[in-house]
């Protein structure tokens, strides 16, 4: 008789799950930040996600590619809680599990996400944008009463300084450029002063000079941060990146530096040939 | 510090409440003290219609709180109103007492007509006031919190939300149609005699209930002004916007928008509890589908996210309802739709929008 089936219930994930209301973001990490183990997701019989297996680092700065429907977004979406998977699972540092968590304890909790399309609250101010991403209670009573302690204040300042948008702080979002509310989307990331950013297409729709910009500000973010960066533009990933993991299908075709996977043949024909 | 926020920030609805208050002081002594043959004297026919005037105004409040700020439109926002309403009809019906035409000393007319033995469990308490009052605030709040709890918590939104509300509405007015349900069926609650020991029929009585009406739409207004330029406000303004953005900056966006929802239901259920004493009657007509979507329409008349351009939306879609049926009853419908076109093409943010230029929900 095999101990298996009773073993199953007592889980590294689960001890003193009763006794702990909101999970502890802040724990050891053991270097890997986030680990996808064997995830599936699968919409009317397509296969977005096909038994993905991906780890990163903490601190690491990683680059995800691969060609449209190649399931970067909705392996996003398994990250922050908005899909859940229909096998597998996903962790968060060395004992969270994330499918366990909604969208909001993901947040509060350490990951920040900043959408493909630029994804801001248009009728509030620049500023207004930013204090909503501060990191502090976000219950409704605490909302009603609550005020910018000095300590925020000048964390927005800072933030603000970061994106550059000191001057717009009183501009509403809507009429910022497309680039401009791009900056402010990760602004409101920094904001959440998150453990992990994943980042969508930072540069779509930015003109060279934001673009370098861009990779600046994600660049200097690695090392207190895990950034993870999902990007179409090749000459962008290949002047920020370190690690580049290729999805085909659902599934890692090859991880490797810039070089390696330039040389690989097979990602040669599934993506970077279409590009040069 | 509070009262810029609240008042100065916003001429228009300071300009707004200034009017209210300055009605507040002239109709009371255009009806008390003017003499009736003057030019200037206000009879209580016009007295119990502007106190009407402004349950409505504060019935649209609720409404703009919720779908100007936190874009949920309720299409179903007569139920609150309507429970309040029962809440204080049925306060009104046990002061009745034994003047009805059976003359039971406790049960109601309808109730004798209906060969009840003894009072039903639920219409106990409703002889005393603050019980009644608290009933109009509670009912109405429990309802929309389950209701909402529900809704929210899977996520219903939009045009499906409006729906289920609608859905919500019509069943209570079927419900309340029933004689079994003890609520007096399709007469509804009427032939009130005295509210608080007063005569309802009193000139100073109606003046009392115009002056607590307006009073509360006051109050009201500077709840809300509270809550939309509080940081709470803003989390509205951006669910409205982008409600996957907010969930992901690490708020519980369902519970926002239970928290407003029932605020919303309670500020409703309160001008329902003042509407009543002012007409008079409460029946499940208050229940139908199309008196809730009046309501949203005096809101996009007004001005959606404005809270001032919903008072004054009630006041404007009202008064000119009260003038149309009277001049040309037949009519009235029709001017009401072609308002309705008129205001989504040429104003799509209201009366409001005449005035100014500002961006939405500005704080």
């Amino acid at each position: 008789m095999s101990l298996a089936p009773y073993r199953q219930p007592i889980r590294r994930d689960r001890v003193f799950r009763l006794l702990q209301s909101e999970p502890d973001f802040s724990g050891a990490s053991d270097g890997v930040i986030l680990y996808i183990d064997d995830v599936s997701v699968s919409f009317d019989g397509f296969k977005a996600l096909d038994h993905l297996s991906l780890a990163v680092d903490e601190g690491e700065l990683r680059c995800i590619i691969g060609p449209n429907g190649a399931g970067k977004t909705t392996m996003m979406d398994v990250i922050t809680g908005k899909t859940r998977p229909d096998s597998g699972r996903v962790f968060f540092g060395r004992d969270i599990d994330l499918l366990d968590l909604d969208e909001y304890q993901i947040a509060r909790g350490g990951i920040g996400r900043k959408f493909q399309k630029p994804t801001v609250f248009e009728a509030l101010t620049v500023l207004e944008n930013i204090e909503l991403s501060l990191a502090s209670h976000k219950g409704t009573w605490r909302t009603l009463f609550a005020k910018v302690d000095p300590a925020q204040a000048r964390r927005i300042d800072e933030v603000l300084v970061t994106i550059g948008m000191q001057e717009q702080r009183h501009t509403a979002a809507g009429a910022l450029s497309h680039g401009q509310k791009q900056w402010l989307e990760i602004g409101m990331l920094l904001m959440q002063n998150p453990r992990v950013l994943l980042v969508d297409e930072p540069v779509a729709g930015m003109t060279g000079n934001e673009t370098e910009r861009t990779a600046e500000l994600l660049t200097s973010l690695a090392g207190d941060h895990t950034v993870i960066v999902v990007e179409h533009d090749m000459a962008f990933v290949r002047s920020i990146a370190r690690r580049v993991t290729v999805l085909h299908q659902g599934s890692v075709l090859a991880e490797g530096s810039m070089n390696q996977i330039q040389a690989d043949p097979r990602v040669v024909e599934v993506y970077l040939g279409e590009e040069e | 510090m509070l009262t810029r926020r609240l008042l100065t920030s916003d001429w228009g609805g300071t300009f707004v409440l200034g009017l209210l208050v300055a009605m507040l002081i002239a109709v009371p002594i255009a009806n008390l003290v003017v003499p009736p043959d003057s030019p200037y004297y206000l009879s209580s026919y016009w007295v119990a219609l502007l106190g009407k005037f402004l349950t409505f105004a504060l019935l649209a409040l609720a409404i703009d709180l919720i779908w100007g700020y936190a874009g949920i439109l309720s299409l179903g926002h007569g139920a609150f109103f309507g429970l309040g309403g029962y809440a204080m009809g049925m306060y009104l019906t046990r002061q009745i007492g034994d003047q009805g035409v059976y003359g039971h000393p406790v049960l109601p007319d309808f109730m004798v007509f209906l060969s009840y033995e003894e009072l039903p469990w639920f219409w106990l308490g409703f002889d005393m006031f603050w019980f009644a009052l608290l009933m109009a605030m509670l009912v109405p709040g429990l309802l929309a919190l389950v209701f909402g709890w529900l809704a929210f918590r899977s996520r219903v939104t939009g045009v499906y939300f409006a729906i289920i509300t609608q859905a919500l509405v019509f069943a209570l007015m079927l419900a309340f149609f029933r004689n079994e349900m003890g609520f007096g069926g399709n007469n509804g609650l009427t032939d009130f005699k005295e509210i608080l020991g007063f005569s309802v029929q009193a000139r100073e009585t109606r003046v009392a209930l115009f002056l607590a009406s307006g009073i509360a739409v006051i109050l009201g207004y500077l709840a809300c002004r509270y809550i939309v330029t509080s940081r709470f406000g803003r989390v509205l303004i951006a669910v409205r916007d982008a409600e996957d953005r907010t969930r992901f900056s690490g708020y519980r966006v369902d519970h926002y928008k239970l928290w407003v929802f029932v605020f919303s239901a309670v500020l409703a259920g309160i001008a329902g509890a003042l509407y009543v004493p002012q007409v008079g009657i409460i029946n499940p007509g208050e229940f139908s589908p199309i008196r809730s979507i009046e309501a949203v329409l005096w809101v996009a008349v007004g001005g959606r996210g404005s809270l001032f351009g919903a008072i004054i939306g009630a006041f404007a879609v009202n008064g000119a309802k009260t003038w149309f049926t009277v001049a040309y009853p037949m009519f009235w419908l029709f001017a009401l739709g072609a308002l309705f076109v008129l205001v989504t093409l040429f104003l799509p943010r209201g009366l409001v929008g005449l005035f100014r230029r500002r961006r939405e929900g500005e704080s």
